[in-house]
């Protein structure tokens, strides 16, 4: 009885099917553990956390240069950035808009910054429904492929104040 | 009933005018632990009952169909329903149960009455300074207060006074054990429930200790004298705090379902060595930095990301997979040496599923393991979390595993508590004996509602799905809004489970009639087989065998169909 003191002598192997279970929940387990190690390697989606200390005062600036050279349109108010293929795009994020619009190439590969001028955020794009989070005083980093072309949003999944639901924003693959 | 003291087989180290022995079990009762246990599951289902109302309204908000509350009441009722839900009702809950567990299966006294009151009184005060805090309107920061978010320092100092209460309850648990120890009040080794109790304790202990690490400079930054707080170096230490108390859950779970299956019928641990070994992985490889709260978050890399995820071995999940077979096991030997020894499942369809202590714990394990157990496992997979993190998937996980699983696992053994602890008689029996389905049911639907629209991509912690004043147009397809329907349904459904149970507790608590000097009203009558009691090898559980090949192949599907999903998305690194 589990609740009373085990009788004398209970330290013993398990047997039969419990012996067969805790065989078969091992090897689970490393087949499991073994899954994330193989990916890292030859999968093609991971979150290797790249990423950088910067303030918000350096980050801003970075954006408004990236913005600067490289703008080639507007949608809503706010400025449609193609980033160089093979090169940096800086995403801005705060309460409450993702800035600028990117644009990027179908099967292109970029580095993809993200970072908070105020609270945390989530990147979230949709609908593939990748989710990253978004610190402010870190550059994250995103190495990207896009394989699929469309008009993606940009949703906060973050929780960042009363305008949270209002953050929105777009990234545009050809 | 000092006759019956006498009458103990040991003694213990009881001073006389303050013990009793159970009118049912025989088991020495501490009446000061007794008055604590009492005050503290009071505590407890009022906090529960606090939480159950927000919870009605966000279920109502997040059915888009509803859409109930304004965007700041959404938020500030979620903030309550996270604290005084993972916080304030299962602590004192958990407190009661290791004051159970420390006195009376080890036929000793409470070892402090004024730590008992300092506890209860810090937990308490923090409880209702951390309440005030919300509704006073500065504290809008949800349960985790992911810094920079500021909230009042009264939010702050009461979950300080909480988690160090709680510690103060935890410390005078192993005084007690200490005592009993000494005073030799038991021979041999603890019982399984009190070693699994232990483990709870001992992992609790880790976890507070984060908490004050991580809430304490947070306070002082929130006075004005500590200027920043680095928001990774928070989000390690919080979830120090936030993850590593969910395996306290766990442990305060398990130890319940073993004392559930007892108390019901009459279960033994198959192998104690092995329910006692799955324990001790749980307190050694419980994941310290809580990594699968940030396996998308910048900081930290990859080695550590899935370095923390499993330890290697996922060792801890190997822990549940293993009581995940030890407790229907046992069920299936006892239910066959009554005699329903026909057939793979004769012992489960004969169980008393009337019995609410017995539903209640049988269905917090299947929810649990089925549930919780193989989303827990599969979204907190280095990668996979990418289509997880911070979707409906979460909460949709998390509400079958402390929701359907702790919560359901707690309520069951309120109908044991309540007879035997405060010996007062429920009141609707017919009603207590249906509620285990309806909150286990709700919260199942919830949850599955939460998950598939989180696979949509709907976000948690989230007003309005349609962003209204949003710059761009944005919206989820309709399938979305199909499941958050049913997400609805489900949270209805749960509250009215949840509200039944705490009428029905208060009613019994407070007016229910005593039974004080006679055994308890047994809730089944004892099952009796066709077959007369003959030998049952101890070893064979096919039934058992069944039900975990079942669960192992659902389990490989839900893995592998999520590394396929996986692998249509764009390409990331
Ligand atoms: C009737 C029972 C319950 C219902 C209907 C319910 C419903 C909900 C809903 C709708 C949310 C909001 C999800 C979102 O919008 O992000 C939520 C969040 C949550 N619930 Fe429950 N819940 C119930 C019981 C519980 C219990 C018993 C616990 C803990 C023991 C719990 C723990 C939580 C936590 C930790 C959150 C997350 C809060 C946050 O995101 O800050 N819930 N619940
Ligand atoms: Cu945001």
């Amino acid at each position: 009885m589990s609740i009373y003191n085990p009788p004398e002598g209970w330290l013993q192997a398990p047997k039969g099917p419990e012996r067969l279970w805790i065989g078969l929940a091992l090897i689970w387990c490393i087949v499991m553990s073994l899954a994330m190690p193989y990916w890292h390697f030859y999968g093609k989606q991971n979150a290797s956390g790249e990423s950088y200390r910067v303030s918000a005062v350096d980050y801003g600036t970075r954006v408004r240069q990236f913005v600067e050279a490289n703008t080639v349109g507007e949608a809503s108010g706010i400025p449609i950035v193609e980033i160089p293929p093979g090169g940096d795009g800086y995403l801005l994020a705060r309460m409450w808009s993702f800035y600028p619009v990117i644009k990027m190439k179908m099967g292109q590969t970029y580095r993809l910054h993200i970072s908070s001028m105020d609270l945390q955020h989530g990147f979230s794009l949709q609908p593939l429904n990748m989710n990253f989070q978004v610190l402010p005083g870190y550059d994250h980093v995103l190495t990207i492929t896009p394989t699929s072309t469309g008009v993606f949003p940009i949703i906060c999944n973050e929780f960042c104040g009363i305008g949270h639901h209002m953050m929105t924003g777009r990234i545009i693959v050809e | 009933m000092a006759s019956a003291v006498e009458s103990l087989p040991i003694l213990g180290n009881h001073p006389t005018d303050q013990v009793r022995a159970c009118d049912t079990t025989t088991l020495p009762v501490c009446l000061t632990a007794q008055k604590f246990i009492k005050l503290h599951a009071v505590a407890a289902v009022v906090f529960l009952l606090i939480g159950g109302i927000a919870a009605l309204t966000l279920g109502l908000t997040r059915w888009p169909a509803v859409h109930l509350l304004d965007a700041q009441w959404y938020y500030r009722l979620l903030t309550l329903h996270g604290l005084n839900m993972l916080i304030f009702w299962i602590l004192n809950f958990e407190i009661a149960v290791l004051y159970f567990a420390s006195t009376v299966l080890l036929n000793t006294r409470l070892a402090s009455k004024s730590a008992a009151w300092v506890g209860l009184v810090m937990m308490t005060v923090g409880a209702i300074m951390v309440d005030a805090a919300i509704f006073g309107g500065k504290s809008d920061v949800l349960m985790t207060s992911y810094v920079p978010l500021k909230a009042s320092p009264w939010f702050y100092l009461g979950i300080i006074l909480v988690a160090v209460g709680t510690l103060v309850g935890v410390i005078n648990y192993f005084a007690t054990i200490y005592i009993a120890k000494r005073d030799q009040t038991y021979k041999g080794s603890v019982p399984l429930v009190v070693f699994g109790a232990t483990a709870a304790a001992i992992i609790a202990v880790v976890t507070l200790l984060h908490g004050a690490v991580v809430m304490i400079p947070t306070l002082l930054w929130s006075m004005g004298i500590i200027e920043n707080i680095d928001p990774a170096w928070y989000r390690i230490t919080w979830w120090g705090l936030g993850h590593m108390s969910q395996q306290v859950n766990v442990c305060a779970m398990v130890s319940i379902w073993y004392l559930l299956g007892t108390l019901t019928v009459g279960s033994k641990p198959l192998n104690q060595a092995v329910c006692r070994g799955a324990f001790v992985l749980y307190i050694l490889f419980i994941n310290v930095a809580s990594a699968h709260h940030l396996l998308v978050d910048p900081g930290t890399g990859s080695v550590w990301k899935i370095w923390n995820t499993s330890y290697a071995m996922y060792l801890a999940v190997l822990a549940s997979m293993i009581h995940g077979f030890t407790v229907p096991a046992s069920i299936e030997v006892a239910m066959r040496k009554k005699g329903f020894n026909r057939g793979l499942f004769g012992w489960l369809a004969n169980a008393p599923w009337s019995n609410p202590g017995f539903s209640g714990f049988f269905l917090s394990l299947v929810i649990f393991g089925f549930g919780g157990g193989i989303t827990g496992v599969t979204l907190g997979t280095q990668q996979i979390n990418i289509m997880a993190h911070n979707t409906l998937r979460i909460p949709g996980h998390f509400h079958v595993t402390v929701v359907g699983g702790t919560t359901l696992a707690f309520m069951a053994i309120t109908y044991y508590i309540v007879p035997l602890i405060f010996q007062k008689d429920f009141y609707a029996k017919a009603l207590c004996r249906i509620q285990p389905y309806l909150f286990g049911g709700g919260i199942t639907l919830m949850a599955l509602g939460m998950s598939f629209a989180g696979s949509y991509g709907v976000p948690r912690r989230h007003w309005d799905i349609e962003f209204t004043g949003g710059l761009f147009a944005t919206g989820f397809d309709a399938g979305a809004h199909v499941m958050l329907g049913i997400m609805g349904v489900g949270a209805v459904i749960a509250f009215l489970g949840l509200l039944l149970y705490c009428l029905l507790v208060v009613a019994a608590v407070f007016f229910g009639r005593p039974v004080e000097g006679k055994p308890m009203e047994a809730w089944n009558e004892e099952p009796r087989g066709q077959i007369d009691a003959e030998e049952v090898d101890e070893h064979k559980t096919p039934g058992t065998l069944v039900i975990v090949f079942v669960f192992l192949t659902a389990f490989a599907v839900y893995y592998f169909a999520n590394w396929m999903w996986l692998s249509d998305l764009w390409e990331v690194r």
